[in-house]
């Protein structure tokens, strides 16, 4: 046996040496001195809940799950594991029916979208909302992203254009979102693909990728659909379909939380979960593909970057792509969290921190006078379009939107 | 801080501020003697903070040593009661690995029982269900009740319970003389180790309580005692591994216990004889840390690639018995000698051997002899008396709250009130002193300012002693500058709260040095760009406004406080 060849725990809590340059770059930290800050509640805390459970705090509901930390730690402690693990290991607390109803993306979607009409309107009466605020903890500053009256699948299903005439095929992990609230994107992303020479194949039986499930404890049933969306992805990727999303956070669950939270090993297709803009800046980057946009889109569009396409690293293939577009001009914004996180800007608890902690950034939006903001992340979307008051598109859209298709099609010779 | 001025004259003093000194002093005191307790560095600076804290069921001495093994058992269920904050009750099994003989375990059973320590033989798979840390390989295990044991707590919580029945305490004293008219000693003469100061002080009785130390004490009072320095190196993971104690079911040998100690579990010891001009020099070797690994991870194999916070090694009081100079018989049991009828000289008594465990035993002991010889007559208490921190009648007494927090209590007034037991409401946790010194240890200031004004703590290494400070994963790096802060503040000297920084960063490295790999010498890397690199840091370029003024220790004795630091501590 060798001895202290490396050092192994859990989430690499012991390889943090204390620098505390996490705390720096926590939003949580910055506005609410409630919170005891990545250090105390991961590294820090994990040493004392492993002497004694009672040590647990329920303070760390309190983080956002952001992952800024993780991106600033210089070695490699996964910070936010560290306190979503404990959250779900040490927190006894049963999960509440609003956090039920919240984290339950999927199911209240296929409701909701029967009857769309009625449902988005009751989520805009005042009345209503002031009973969920009051009966359930949801939020009354916030309203629900509307459904569609028609879900994605049920287009790909019926209306799509025929994906079969495609030569080389990917699979498409559209998400709740894009299912039950904007199917919009999801035909761009096939627009796009399409004019690129891809076609769009869906998921078998896709599932929530889990975030909400996972943020609100419901932990058993996140890994019930992780596994199954695992199944099918395997699937995929044995046909040689990459599974490809919209969506920065369905995409970095998948990839990240799934192992590290819901301890499923998918290191064997963990590199063909991509998201769309990825995938194509890379083809964009080695001259398999090329785009042309059309002469008379012009938009003034700042970037934002979703806390989990910086974990991911990603940002840089959104970024590349807007830059391709000549009629775009791209308009620099304080980078940082918006401060909703997924479900957790709903809670009324949460939404003072959560609206403090998108202020600079919603500042700097309201100044940078553009006609767009563009980003990978539904939910920054919600949040930034409520609290800057500026329209808000999936960099797959503007792209789609920008695209002269025709144009694009003969010069990949299609 | 030593509040209470002493007065020149005693019934007794005890010399060794360790757990045997410190309880031997309360048990005086509890008896109504006029006591001083002495000590040259500070309150378990020797043996008793570099052990591995263990509370023994005497399980371990079963077979070899049943008298010993009574001891703890008796001992073990005493300190349960009265000194429940020191004590958790993890309990311990003792695990045959599949190249030890699984028949001693029949035999250690048997042992046990006959010396009254309940044992009882659990299935492999039970074991490994109640201690995930333990070797999956095991064939047997055996559920003894041990237990851990905070040595510093223990300690200080004696020597305030001495203080409290009326003792006097004088850290950072040493013993130069034992003075003696005729064939009686008569008192002891103490140098102030800050100042350099000689001061005389009489007492009718002295009580050598100085552990290893005792053998240069008894030099000074003219008779030889023979000890044999046993020295035992041990490391500090960086977590908790184990929840329970895991023995080896063998005959004792090297690395064979594990014990969980507050947040990091410590796995020990090696036993060497070491020369006993080195007792001020234990520093742990590469082959030390190799046995220490090899057999550890034969119980834990988790210990192979868990980061090691330090190693350290304390060293036994091993007496030889009188009629064998040579020390061919030596006794691991409690030795109490009255020097009168052993060599002669009247009021002079030495207690030795013995064992952490053990200590309350032997302080009556020597408190019994010392009635005895003094001429009073009253019970021993110290059985009985709940120690400061563990009464009875405050014990579920709350600690303040301050802030408004989301949490019922705040994991520092948790960390605090685990160290203090009933004496937290003393701290005065408020959101003023709330914030924290030691983030790894949930150390706050209002705890160090506390273990300043009533704890005797008057520099870095004491306050670590007191309240965990820089025990934890950063070893000091974050927490030493600002303990440092409120300590120069507190004695209203920043010139030695300066010096006492230098002092306590290289003492952390000390222990760091024989492990320092991986994270552990990233860690120390970065102690050292901070403190030098960033802050400009080092001792031999302070200036000399800073470097040398009447209130900073000057005498070259106090060179040695740096090096006195124990590691486990």
């Amino acid at each position: 046996m060798e001895y202290q060849v490396k050092n192994i725990s859990r989430d690499n809590f012991e390889q943090c040496i204390k620098c505390t340059i996490c705390t720096v770059y926590c939003p949580v930290l910055s506005v609410n001195p409630l919170y005891p800050g990545p250090k105390q509640a991961g590294p820090d805390g994990e040493r004392y809940r492993l002497k004694d459970p009672e040590f647990y705090d329920k303070a760390l509901k309190m983080c956002l799950n952001c992952k800024r930390c993780e991106v600033a730690c210089p070695s490699g402690v996964r910070i936010g594991d560290i306190i979503q693990n404990a959250r779900i290991r040490y927190d006894r607390h049963p999960v509440s029916i609003r956090d039920r109803m919240l984290a339950s993306t999927d199911e209240m979607g296929s409701l909701a979208t029967k009857i769309s009409p009625v449902v988005n309107t009751i989520l805009r009466l005042r009345p209503v909302k002031a009973a969920m605020h009051l009966a359930l903890g949801i939020d009354s500053h916030r309203t629900f992203p509307s459904y569609a009256s028609r879900t994605f699948e049920a287009w790909m299903r019926s209306d799509a254009p025929d994906q079969t005439l495609f030569s080389r095929q990917i699979t498409y992990f559209h998400g709740c979102y894009v299912n039950y609230n904007n199917p919009a994107l999801g035909r761009d992303f096939v627009t796009l693909m399409n004019a690129l020479g891809y076609g769009v194949r869906l998921l078998d039986r896709e599932r929530c990728c889990g975030v909400a499930k996972i943020a609100n404890r419901l932990i058993s049933q996140a890994r019930r659909d992780a596994e199954k969306n695992l199944g099918a992805i395997r699937k995929s990727v044995a046909d040689g379909r990459p599974v490809l999303g919209t969506s920065s956070t369905c995409i970095f669950t998948m990839r990240d939380e799934y192992p590290h939270i819901l301890g499923l090993d998918n290191a064997d297709v963990r590199d063909s979960i991509l998201l769309a803009t990825r995938f194509v800046h890379q083809l964009v980057d080695a001259g398999h593909i090329r785009l042309v946009f059309r002469k008379d889109w012009k938009k003034r569009v700042a970037y934002h970057v979703p806390c989990h396409m910086q974990r991911m690293g990603w940002a840089v293939h959104s970024l590349e792509l807007l830059k391709m577009i000549p009629g775009l001009e791209l308009i620099p914004i304080e980078p940082g969290c918006c401060g909703i996180s997924g479900t957790y800007g709903f809670k009324k608890e949460n939404y003072s921190t959560s609206q403090a902690v998108g202020a600079e950034l919603f500042d700097s939006i309201r100044s940078a006078d553009v006609d767009l903001v563009a980003t990978d992340c539904e939910t920054c979307k919600w949040q930034i379009e409520m609290s800057a008051g500026v329209p808000v598109a999936n960099p797959v859209s503007i792209l789609a939107e920008a695209l002269d298709i025709e144009a694009t099609r003969q010069a990949n010779a299609l | 801080m030593n509040s209470n001025q002493p007065t020149q004259h005693y019934d007794v003093i005890v010399i060794g501020a360790g757990a045997t000194g410190a309880g031997t002093a309360r048990d005086c005191a509890m008896r109504g003697l006029k006591v001083l307790l002495v000590e040259r560095f500070d309150f378990t600076a020797g043996a008793t903070g570099r052990n591995h804290g263990l509370l023994h069921s005497g399980a371990r001495y079963a077979v070899t040593d049943r008298e010993s093994a009574a001891e703890c058992i008796s001992e073990n269920m005493i300190l349960r009661t009265i000194a429940r904050h020191c004590v958790e009750d993890t309990g311990g099994i003792f695990v045959t690995l599949p190249d030890d003989d699984l028949a001693y375990q029949a035999t250690f059973v048997d042992a046990c029982r006959d010396a009254g320590i309940s044992a009882e033989i659990i299935d492999p798979a039970e074991a490994r269900r109640i201690e995930p840390a333990v070797n999956p390989e095991i064939i047997g295990a055996v559920k003894v009740p041990d237990g851990a044991v905070d040595p510093f707590r223990l300690t200080t919580a004696n020597a305030i319970a001495a203080q409290r029945n009326g003792a006097h305490i004088m850290t950072y004293h040493e013993v130069t003389a034992i003075n003696v008219t005729g064939q009686r000693v008569c008192g002891v003469t103490l140098r102030d180790q800050r100042t350099g100061a000689l001061k005389r002080i009489d007492a009718d009785l002295v009580i050598n309580a100085a552990g290893i130390w005792g053998h240069s004490i008894c030099r000074l009072a003219g008779v030889n005692v023979n000890m044999f320095p046993a020295k035992g190196a041990l490391l500090i993971f960086g977590h908790r591994v184990n929840n329970i104690v895991i023995n080896r079911c063998r005959k004792p040998a090297d690395a064979d216990i594990l014990v969980p100690g507050d947040t990091i579990s410590l796995i020990g010891t090696t036993s060497s004889r070491v020369p006993y001009d080195q007792v001020d020099n234990m520093e742990v070797t590469p082959e030390e840390v190799d046995i220490l690994l090899r057999e550890g991870s034969r119980i834990a194999p988790a210990l192979a690639t868990t980061r090691i916070l330090r190693a350290y090694a304390g060293v036994r009081p091993l007496v030889a018995a009188d009629n064998d100079p040579s020390g061919r018989s030596i006794s691991r049991g409690i030795v109490c000698l009255d020097h009168a009828v052993r060599d002669g000289l009247e009021s002079f008594i030495t207690i030795t051997g013995g064992k952490l465990m053990t200590y309350r035993l032997m302080a009556e002991w020597a408190t019994d002899l010392a009635c005895r010889k003094l001429g009073r007559n009253a019970p021993c208490r110290t059985a009985t008396t709940p120690l400061p921190g563990s009464d009875s009648s405050d014990r579920d007494a709350p600690v303040s709250h301050g802030k408004h927090h989301i949490i019922e209590l705040p994991t520092d007034h948790k960390a605090a009130q685990a160290r203090h037991g009933s004496m937290t409401p003393d701290i005065g946790l408020d959101a003023r002193n709330e914030s924290l010194v030691c983030e790894c240890e949930e150390v706050s200031v209002g705890e160090i300012r506390y273990a300043i004004r009533q704890l005797h703590a008057n520099n870095l290494v004491n306050l670590r002693r007191r309240t965990r400070l820089g025990m934890g994963t950063c070893q000091g790096c974050l927490c030493a500058s600002r303990a440092a802060s409120i300590l120069g503040n507190e004695l209203n000297d920043r010139p030695h709260a300066l010096r006492d920084l230098c002092n306590f960063l290289n003492e952390r490295w000390k222990g760091m040095l024989p492990v320092a790999w991986g994270q552990t010498l990233v860690e120390a890397q970065f102690s050292s760009w901070l403190y030098q690199s960033v802050c400009g840091l080092e001792p031999d370029i302070l200036p000399p406004s800073l470097g040398h003024t009447a209130e900073t220790p000057t005498h070259p004795s106090l060179a040695r406080q740096s090096s006195e630091a124990s590691p486990n501590d």
